[in-house]
């Protein structure tokens, strides 16, 4: 088969290159949407931390009364 | 368990990439009997490559799970064969982009490359719901790992079978004694392959970091809240213990 010229190959080449961008953008956007749930993961168990904390300083406070 | 996300390798895969695309369009000369569709090339084959050698190594991390119970090489296992079939789907476009652009059609079922390609792809696809229709994460990671052991040998079974099938319409540039290309299309060929590599092993090692953080947000947060189940950890088989990769 005789070459393509060079306007007709070109948006091949185009297509073929841009569809590997589009695959790796769709990745990385799949990713920060992970990473971004990771991060309000992190902030709950932030606040999770901070109530365990806080009910056992009362507790050791209730004890220390009592 | 613990993975962190390698900067310093994604660096080096960006760098390594655009070195390969800019010696593919500036420095690779034109295909005599493609002309310039030829360029294609250097985005499929290693992209193709990296897919079937990734889907190898998934059954030799499957392999090591199976003899040593760890799951962190269950765990390498998966995300080996999420990210080559990740590939695969490239492969199959890039690869249908030029064989529109060379034969003028999408996809030729009579070419014996083409459809063990989309064999070998569509097996794994199988991976997936394989691996979740089973709840108990032991039995699960065992399955995957006999199905990935199982399917890893069928990769180069099939490439061997394709090797010896007479019709052969797909180009087999390094068929030739000297390879089929010049020294610069070699030298451009290489750069890519080596980025696709790269990329491969760099996408494995995020998929990875992202996990084990999951995993261990989920230990973390079943800890602070007295062992009851959250739910919110990775979906596949988290480690009992810490592996220490």
């Amino acid at each position: 088969m005789p070459a393509l010229p060079l306007d007709e190959a070109g948006k091949y080449v185009a297509g073929a290159y841009l569809v590997f961008l589009a695959l790796l953008l769709v990745y990385v956007a799949i990713m920060s949407a992970r990473l971004a749930r990771l991060d309000r993961e992190l902030a709950e168990l932030g606040e999770l931390a901070g109530n365990v904390v806080e009910r056992e300083r009362s507790t050791r406070e209730e004890a220390f009364r009592g | 368990m613990s993975f962190r996300a390698p900067r310093t390798l994604a660096a080096l895969t960006v760098g390594t990439l655009v070195a390969g695309f800019a010696l593919t369009f500036f420095f690779a000369p034109n295909d005599a009997d493609q002309g310039f569709v030829q360029k294609v090339f250097y985005l499929h084959v290693p992209l193709a490559i990296c897919a079937l050698i990734g889907f190898m190594v998934a059954a030799v991390q499957a392999v090591l799970h199976l003899r040593s119970g760890d799951p962190k090489w269950d765990v390498r296992s998966y995300v080996s064969i999420h990210i080559s079939v990740i590939f695969g789907i490239a492969v199959l476009v890039t690869g249908s982009i030029w064989a529109r652009a060379s034969w003028g059609k999408w996809f030729v079922w009579d070419e014996p490359t083409l459809v063990s390609f989309l064999i070998v792809f569509l097996l794994y696809c199988t991976y997936y719901p394989l691996r979740y229709a089973i709840e108990d994460r032991e039995r699960q990671a065992r399955y995957a790992s006999v199905f990935a052991i199982t399917a890893g040998a069928f990769v180069p079974l099939n490439f061997i079978a394709v090797r010896l099938a007479e019709t052969l319409v797909h180009p087999r540039v390094f068929a030739t004694a000297d390879g089929g290309l010049t020294a610069k299309m070699t030298f451009t060929f290489l750069v890519c392959l080596g980025g696709m590599a790269l990329l491969w092993e760099t996408l494995v090692r995020f998929e990875l970091a992202t996990k084990s953080s999951r995993a261990r947000i989920g230990r973390l947060r079943r800890a602070l809240e007295g062992d009851e189940a959250i739910g919110s950890g990775s979906r596949i088989a988290p480690a009992p213990r810490e592996a220490g990769s």
